[in-house]
């Protein structure tokens, strides 16, 4: 073998639920050792991808390798990944350490080894005093941990992780957040992140893939998808843009076709700037939401379109057009980006993951 | 919420009123056990021990006992064990039929016990040739105690949902060890409520038992039936009458405890 072979290789993959489509024929290579975000609206299919990875789910068509080896029949407890879920789904009857020697005791380790191993991954996150409490005396961000070491523990080829930080607050977030990446380094497997924060997606991933009604809509390095997004929907979901249909694009910026230009591409001033491949439009304030960090303004261009502009707080000088003053807004004839038009695609409800909610009386 | 003093007054009398006319008649059975009277005139008479310690050593209340002990642990442990795995069926599997299945093991504590009786005696003995026996009336009684634990169980595993079940086999461990080490001792309290119920319901049985018990099986709800008129047993039964509702009382009342204290957590 002359190529490492990639951690995950999904080809074809496809799940039905019904008459919905939840994954559509998603083809995806994630290299070994890579922080891989899934990043999409919910119903757009990620979660599912995850679970079909885990092998929660079957296929309803398509193959799953891992490291080369096809594991798409195999059951979860059959396959060399680990997840770290939404809710922890943390063992209440069992303390903190029971909980993250689990997966060792499952595999027919000794009591005094895996907890010893157990211990050694609780200390990895810091909670090593915790160990013989119950996960229900833990707060959010140490259950998230406990569940971190759990998953790690058995040293799996590939972590899974789904919206592990959507139930905490942004402070511990953000934290969390670091906290991730660094053992992501530590331990050099592969991860495999499930959010619809792409904030969060941007921060920490290596590669992007974004997906939109169960197909992967662009895939690409946080900077890629962010100054060169291929679609409209791409462009709206990753950060925010000013986007303009074939109409506006003609008369504002002379081109063909949609496109997207940023808020912060773009700068607000009292008269026409000069320069090379420097744009100009004329327009009115609407709206100046002050921000801290800079100011947002929205101002409606005199050719037609309203757009968001942003601009930073530099050495204290806050923006100080109010509603109605006429602006010139400006920007470079090379930040406008091409983008595919196709209108964004319908989303489906997330399926119920438990037959329970299908029992009669709670249909619904 | 805030009521009006005379709708207050007015509800609190007819709770009073229902509770004393259920109450009440059980107290008379209480205070009649002590009484010298062996035909239960009342005011009693005078009070004495004499029926206590002559139903103790009543040969035919013992044996009452133990049967009724016996068919009430057999039809419990058959309960709990199907009970189970027709709610793992049933709440973690899809398969043609589950809401038709689903419907017809609750049924049978619907259905009135005249008509279980009937129907399970001419299965028997008509149908299948079986002599009626004590294992006759423990196969009866778990047609209906499977349902107490049924309800419990298929409750709880509703609420804790595939997320443990999925993370146990997610980090390695197979069906069997799942259930083991995770679902289990999460049913466990359900198990006990449910098992409780099952056996204060069988204790206690008396409509399907007289159906399907074998000449010689005398529970104590029959063995009360058959000296309730018998001259000079009366107090006798009313002795048993007492010790019957606190067997029955005593695992109702852990059994709500319990299922109060899961909702609470």
């Amino acid at each position: 073998m002359t190529q490492a072979q990639p951690a995950i290789r999904l080809t074809g993959l496809t799940k039905e639920f019904g008459a919905v489509t939840a994954v559509d024929h998603v083809d995806l290579e994630i290299a070994a050792g890579e922080f891989f975000s899934m990043l999409g609206p919910s119903g757009s299919g990620k979660t599912t991808v995850l679970r079909l990875i885990a092998g929660f789910e079957q296929p309803t068509g398509g193959v799953i390798e891992l490291f080369g080896e096809d594991v798409t029949k195999r059951a979860p407890f059959d396959r060399d990944v680990n997840t770290v879920f939404q809710d922890y789904a943390l063992f209440p009857h069992m303390s903190v350490l029971d909980n993250v020697a689990y997966g060792l005791r499952v595999r027919g380790l000794g009591k005094k080894e895996r907890n010893e191993r157990a211990r050694r991954a609780l200390a990895s996150v810091r909670l090593e005093q915790m160990a013989d409490r119950k996960p229900s005396q833990l707060s959010g961000g140490q259950r998230q941990r406990v569940a971190l070491a759990r998953a790690t523990v058995v040293q799996p080829k590939v972590l899974l992780l789904d919206e592990p930080l959507g139930a905490l607050d942004l402070k511990l977030r953000e934290q969390m957040q670091v906290e991730l990446k660094q053992i992501q380094r530590e331990l050099g497997i592969t991860f495999i992140f499930v959010t619809h924060d792409q904030e969060e997606a941007l921060t920490l991933s290596d590669r992007i893939a974004v997906f939109n009604a169960g197909r992967i809509e662009q895939l690409g390095t946080p900077a890629e998808l962010y100054e060169r997004p291929v679609s409209r929907f791409v462009a709206d979901f990753v950060g925010t843009s000013n986007l303009f249909d074939p109409e506006h694009s003609l008369a504002l910026l002379e081109r063909e076709g949609h496109h997207s230009l940023r808020p912060e591409k773009m700068t607000v001033s009292a008269e026409v700037q000069h320069g090379d491949g420097v744009r100009n439009a004329a327009g009115t304030v609407v709206e100046a939401i002050y921000l801290g960090s800079g100011v947002r303004l929205v101002v409606d261009l005199d050719a037609g379109p309203r757009v968001s502009v942003l601009e930073q707080n530099v050495r204290g000088r806050v923006h100080d057009d109010e509603h109605g003053d006429r602006v010139v807004v400006s920007w470079h004839d090379g930040d406008v980006v091409a983008v595919d038009g196709t209108a964004v695609g319908p989303q489906n409800p997330t399926p119920t993951a438990s037959i329970g909610a299908m029992l009669p009386g709670t249909a619904g | 919420m805030r009521l009006s003093r005379p709708f207050r007054i007015t509800l609190g009398v007819i709770t009073t009123v229902i509770l004393v006319v259920v109450y009440v008649p059980l107290l008379v059975v209480l205070v009649n056990s002590f009484s010298t009277s062996t035909s239960l005139t009342w005011p009693p008479p005078g009070f004495t021990l004499e029926w206590w310690g002559k139903a103790f050593q009543s040969a035919g209340a013992l044996d009452a006992v133990g049967t009724s002990i016996v068919v009430a642990l057999v039809a419990t442990a058959v309960s709990l064990v199907l009970g189970t795995l027709i709610s793992l069926a049933l709440q973690r599997f899809e398969f043609f039929g589950r809401e038709a299945i689903s419907l017809l093991v609750i049924l049978p504590i619907a259905l009135p016990g005249i008509i279980t009786g009937i129907a399970l005696n001419n299965f028997f003995r008509t149908i299948m040739g079986v002599p009626l026996s004590i294992w006759t009336v423990v196969i009866a009684h778990a047609t209906f105690c499977i349902v107490t634990v049924f309800n419990n169980v298929i409750a709880r595993l509703r609420r804790l949902g595939l997320n443990l079940e999925e993370a146990s086999a997610d980090l390695g461990a197979g069906v069997w060890t799942t259930f083991r080490l995770v679902t289990f001792p999460q049913l466990r309290s359900a198990l006990l409520a449910g098992g409780l119920l099952a056996f204060a319901l069988s204790f206690d049985e008396i409509i399907v038992t007289t159906f399907t018990a074998g000449s010689g099986v005398t529970t104590l709800p029959i063995f009360i039936l058959n000296n309730m008129f018998r001259p000079n047993q009366a107090p006798i039964v009313s002795v048993i009458a007492v010790v019957l509702v606190l067997v029955s009382i005593i695992p109702i009342y852990i059994a709500q405890r319990l299922s109060g204290e899961e909702q609470r957590r």
